[in-house]
């Protein structure tokens, strides 16, 4: 037993898992399933079962694509999914302990509108819920809604200046989103509802606060319609595989999602993150570093390998991504994943490859596992993801402003 | 014998359709209640769907606000204030029910069709076939300000951008026709053609394409609400809607809209029966019709407090009138006839076309009957529509819904959330034993409740 503290560990949801073929497994749930609530339902239970801090949702507005910079034709792979707002709302009544945090994108929708929605899903999870802000910057999603251009950058320069020129102004707008649905979930104080029958007053107006948002791409004024939601302040997550993004994350995000391939590369990714978020004025404020690992898992490794090979023949191709690919034992992915939490990170989103048998391993045998190094809780300590997480419940902005005032 | 056997002699006898609507603002609660409970838990909206679906309702209705109401520029505080978001409550009430329809307000001017459309795609998948969307419009500048679209809709055109935003949506909603989803594991087929979704509208207000990314759901479409009474509105919903929530809950206003909205459904080529008429309605139910009177009034002057009287007469007069006395007489000074400045946020005001014209009315009104101020507010904003034994409302419900006043009624309890409990247990079983009303589900989608037919499975060829 070591003394460190445990890693948080959560999974990512995404189709019938994130290996391409994944559908096609026999055990794999039907096509029409997949847009199923049924289905969500006991991937979520699944994964509370395994006492995982939380799950995320994919979501994206395009049908999906190999081809970043539009619609592709293919017919072998899921294709078509749900809102993954919804899906969390769907499965929070039915769920205790888990975290929830679905992905909404930043580009095309109103902060207004996400602000509540993720109080709601507060509010329906009793305060459990969470949210993945993505930018929205595929080809073709900037026509679904007509409002304006995007210009797509190509994946495979996205480090190089011109692609972070590019992208840039949208993780500004993303920053500043953010911005608006955490003064949103602020704009109400805690006390605010105060029925007093005396006065007649439902409300105390003194503790509703206008949010006053001005930037170039929305002003917003405020306040919200929903009160503040349990947490307070709902974690927001951010996936980040660049400078631009880092800045983002550590200026707006609660926990920030990164992709190295090996040990060596944790460093200086944690080390950018770092100086960004005291760049941000944000030293004090606790932000967790999660690594993301693709994992196709068996007990005995040799099955996993075997596994992961029939995928990658079903689907024409071996498997590629942005995150590191772990084929093996979940304690072999234990040792991994304690040798990189030693490397600096607080924990972990797994991306199963192929849903349900790697879910499974995750929660039935990666969990013990790491439970017997005593790297992870043994039942859940908290009822709300903030709790799981470590974070305190936080102060309100506004309320503190009239207290120093 | 009631009174509508006479009227309705000879007809086929209609069976009843009933709504629960949340209780929420606009004095339609009696929040001060001790037995009232909170408007933002999840559990409030837990019970009262549960106990609208034991009671085997049609669907559960929210409405949907997105500014905190104003008036004399401050927030508006002697109201219950604020709500949780409609998507997201209704997929959650989804988890905690099996049958009950889940229908929202959603506004078509702070939102894209691209957006709303896959959130009701999604709702209607999660609540296999359960979801509806009541279309209203908005275009003030004052709502605006919480949004990027801001207030830039001029008023004329709301209706005609609300038509092509459901025009879109529906669009978005046939994109995919069903069938699509092939996932044959043995070939590694999954879809059945390189690119369902397909769409592309292009019109005045919109100028959107690419792929809808929601296969089509189980209804192929929410059912559609409209609740707007002008012109427009009706003849929106004449062309467009599955059902209309009306303000005319009384036999023969009931009697004259209902005629008029079917009427104008002949020429779309729709059958009547096809849009359902649903009145929103209020119940004050006690052991006997006397007790329920007395229990109503009460119920009244709970709801309208002196200061929300004045705060009332406010909203007509477009004055500020604190200094008047609710006890006593109504001001003797006009209502100022300039833009309307002192309530905002508030649809109701829009509502009053003629300010000086309905501020004579009450005057007169208050002189002949001798009301004060609060007495008077409380006469003329009366709610109330159904008020007695159970045994007297239920025949008052069915007598309305057999003369073709309506179709039946979106019931608002002013307890949250357990006040519609009693009219579950005790109203609910009389108009079962009249055979007007479902004893068990025998549909499972809100098409099947509401009588609508399916929509074909491929409702507009590609």
């Amino acid at each position: 037993m070591t003394a460190r503290s445990p890693i948080h560990l959560a999974v990512a949801l995404d189709g019938a898992g994130w290996h391409p073929a994944a559908w096609r497994e026999p055990d794999a749930a039907s096509g029409v399933e997949l847009f199923g609530a049924r289905y969500w339902l006991d991937q979520v239970i699944r994964a509370e079962a395994g006492l995982l801090d939380f799950v995320t949702v994919e979501d994206a507005f395009p049908v999906q694509s190999e081809d970043f910079t539009g619609s592709d034709t293919r017919t072998d792979r899921v294709r078509g999914r749900l809102d993954a707002s919804l899906i969390a709302a769907r499965v929070a009544p039915l769920t205790r302990h888990i975290g929830l945090v679905p992905t909404i994108t930043t580009t095309h929708t109103e902060p207004f509108h996400v602000s509540k929605t993720i109080a709601t899903l507060d509010y329906a999870s009793t305060g459990r819920a969470g949210w993945r802000a993505q930018v929205g910057l595929r080809g073709g999603e900037a026509p679904l809604f007509g409002r304006r251009e995007i210009l797509t950058p190509r994946l495979e320069e996205l480090n190089g200046p011109e692609a972070q020129a590019l992208i840039a102004p949208h993780f500004d707008e993303a920053a500043d989103h953010v911005e608006v649905v955490r003064r949103l979930w602020d704009s109400w104080e805690d006390d605010a509802e105060i029925r007093d029958a005396a006065t007649g007053r439902f409300v105390d107006r003194e503790k509703l606060h206008y949010i006053d948002f001005e930037g170039p791409h929305f002003n917003v004024r405020g306040p919200s319609i929903t009160p503040r939601p349990p947490q307070g302040q709902p974690p927001v997550v951010a996936l980040a595989h660049a400078s631009k993004p880092y800045e983002f994350a550590a200026r707006s995000a609660d926990v920030v999602l990164v992709t190295p391939h090996e040990a060596g590369h944790i460093a200086p990714i944690v080390g950018e993150i770092r100086a960004a978020q005291s760049n941000a004025g944000r030293a004090d404020e606790p932000l967790l570093i999660f690594g993301e690992l693709v994992v196709f898992l068996d007990v005995d490794p040799a099955q996993a390998f075997a596994r992961k090979e029939r995928l990658d023949e079903a689907a024409g191709e071996q498997y590629r991504s942005d995150a590191s690919i772990f084929v093996g034992s979940p304690a072999e992915l234990a040792e991994l994943l304690e040798l990189w939490a030693d490397s600096g990170l607080d924990g972990f989103r797994l991306r199963p490859g192929a849903v349900p048998a790697d879910l499974d391993a995750v929660t039935s045998h990666l969990v013990p596992e790491l439970q017997r190094r005593g790297l992870f809780r043994q039942q859940y300590e908290a009822d709300t993801l903030r709790g799981l997480l470590g974070f305190e419940r936080p102060a309100n902005r506004y309320a503190a402003v009239v207290a120093a005032a | 014998m009631t009174s509508g056997s006479s009227i309705t002699e000879g007809k086929p006898i209609k069976q009843v359709h009933l709504a629960a609507h949340f209780p929420g603002v606009n004095n339609t609660t009696v929040w001060s209640d001790p037995r009232s409970g909170s408007h933002i838990e999840f559990d409030s909206f837990r019970r009262f769907a549960q106990t609208a679906e034991r009671a085997k309702f049609d669907f559960l209705f929210l409405a949907e606000g997105l500014r905190l109401r104003e008036q004399n520029g401050l927030i508006y505080d002697l109201d219950v204030v604020g709500r949780p978001d409609t998507f997201t409550v209704l997929a959650a009430l989804a988890a905690v029910t099996e049958r009950l329809g889940l229908a929202g307000t959603i506004n078509s001017t702070f939102n894209e069709p691209y957006e709303v459309a896959r959130q009701f795609a999604t709702l209607d998948h999660l609540s296999a076939g359960r979801a509806a969307w009541n279309v209203v419009t908005s275009w003030d500048a004052f709502t605006g300000e919480n949004f990027r679209r801001a207030g830039y809709l001029p008023q004329d055109q709301r209706y005609e951008r609300a038509r092509s935003f459901l025009h879109a949506a529906q669009t978005l909603f046939d994109s995919w026709h069903g069938g699509e989803i092939l996932g044959d594991k043995e070939s590694g087929t999954f879809l059945a053609e390189p690119q369902p979704g397909t769409f592309s509208v292009h019109d005045a207000f919109f100028d959107i394409e690419g792929r809808f990314n929601v296969p089509r759901s189980p209804q192929g479409r929410p059912v559609i609400f409209q609740a707007g009474d002008s012109n427009e509105g009706r003849e929106f919903a004449a062309a467009e809607a599955d059902a209309i929530f009306s303000r005319y809950g009384t036999l023969e206003a009931g009697q004259a809209f209902y005629q008029d909205v079917k009427g104008r459904m002949v020429k779309y080529g729709r059958d009547g029966d096809q849009l359902k008429v649903l009145p929103a309605a209020t119940f004050v139910l006690a052991d006997t019709d006397e007790e329920a009177r007395e229990l109503a009034h009460q119920v009244r002057r709970q709801q309208v407090s002196g200061q929300t009287a004045i705060r009332m007469l406010e909203q007509v007069w477009n004055r500020e009138l604190s200094g008047y006395d609710p006890d006593g007489p109504l001001p003797e000074i006009d209502p100022d006839p300039g833009e309307h400045t002192v309530a905002r946020g508030r649809a109701s005001v829009r509502m009053v076309r003629d300010p000086l014209a309905t501020a004579n009315e009450w005057r007169e009104l208050a002189a002949a009957k001798g009301y004060s101020i609060r007495e008077l507010i409380i006469s003329v904003t009366g709610r109330q529509n159904f008020i007695g034994s159970a045994r007297t409302i239920a025949e008052s419900i069915d007598e309305l819904v057999q003369a073709d006043a309506a179709d039946g009624f979106i019931l608002v309890p002013y307890i949250t959330p357990d006040g519609l409990g009693e009219f579950a247990d005790k109203v609910v079983p009389l108009l079962q034993e009249k055979g007007v009303f479902r004893t068990e589900y025998t549909g499972v989608t809100l098409r099947d409740h509401l009588g609508l037919r399916p929509l074909p499975a491929e409702a507009v060829p590609a």
